[in-house]
């Protein structure tokens, strides 16, 4: 549907690297899609890998270098380690599960498509005719990141690091309260 | 690049992440779902800070906060399941139905429901 509206704009010929993020946002589309419909719940995590990686490419072809790599070590890294942890932890049987799905999965995707079907109506509608200039100053290195963050985000990045401690001693409370209840 | 591609690539991303929060029954597949979410308006943050040329970085940046703030929400979502499976023995967002309106749902499966969930905890103190 994109390449329609481009077409009809008479953008004669795709970059490489619209084409590049083209293929890739296939991949990572296909990748979720898998994520969010397999029967097997360790294969979904290892799907979500596929699809956040995906994702991390794309950052990397929009020039934000930095935000790709801080998106490997993050999710890729840690969140998807920490879904397997819980998928473990709650017993999660390996192998296929037929319930994985819950009965009103027909409704869902109902929603899901008659949503997708709005949101890239109206997104093709809005940016038609906007083309991203990749090729101007980087704007996404570390330099050009860190020097912003550190100069002009100072308060809310200190504020976030207290969110993060905040959100560890509650992450610890949740699992202690229950020991303490049981002696 | 045209700036529909990574928009609509935003807009599939956060369907699909949709789909998955509403039709899994596993609470962890439901928050892998919600992760999907997050990155498709990562996704729209950084390419729209690249078509704007923001000289605060402010797109940029407040990826980065989304990501962290991903990461705190991923740690007590996963706390807070791990409470409730230990607590009910099922992880099950169709399951924990203790809230639900038994007159209105009819009356068979809330109390079928509220029996199990009283036998666990019996279970588990006793253990």
């Amino acid at each position: 549907m994109s390449l329609a509206a481009a077409a009809s704009q008479g953008f004669l010929s795709p970059s490489g690297v619209e084409i590049a993020f083209v293929l890739v946002g296939i991949a990572t589309l296909g990748a979720a899609v898998v994520s969010v419909t397999t029967k097997q719940l360790v294969h979904a995590a290892l799907w979500l890998v596929v699809a956040l990686g995906g994702l991390a490419v794309e950052y990397l072809l929009l020039t934000a270098e930095f935000i790709a790599w801080v998106q490997v070590l993050i999710y890729v890294g840690s969140v998807v380690v920490l879904l397997l942890f819980g998928l473990m932890l709650t017993k999660a049987p390996i192998g296929r599960s037929p319930d994985a799905d819950s009965g009103n999965r027909w409704a869902a995707l109902a929603v899901a498509v008659a949503a997708a079907a709005t949101l890239v109506t109206v997104v093709i509608d809005a940016f038609r005719s906007t083309w991203l200039d990749l090729d101007g100053a980087v704007q996404g290195s570390a330099e050009v990141t860190g020097i912003s963050l550190f100069r002009h985000w100072v308060l809310p990045f200190e504020a976030l690091s207290v969110l993060l401690l905040a959100a560890l001693v509650g992450a610890i409370v949740l699992s202690r309260i229950n020991r303490g209840r049981e002696r | 690049m045209h700036l529909v591609y990574p928009a609509v690539l935003a807009a599939l991303l956060f369907c699909v992440g949709l789909y998955g929060v509403l039709a899994r029954r596993n609470s962890i597949l439901v928050l892998m779902s919600v992760e999907l979410m997050l990155n498709a308006v990562n996704l729209n943050l950084v390419a729209f800070d690249v078509w704007l040329r923001d000289a605060l970085h402010g797109g940029q940046a407040l990826t980065l906060f989304t990501i962290t703030i991903a990461a705190a929400e991923i740690g007590i979502g996963l706390s807070i399941v791990l409470l409730v499976f230990r607590n009910r023995g099922t992880a099950d967002v169709d399951r924990l139905t203790d809230l639900v309106d038994s007159l209105a749902h009819g009356t068979d499966n809330a109390s079928d429901d509220g029996r199990d969930t009283v036998r666990n905890a019996d279970g588990k103190a006793a253990a």
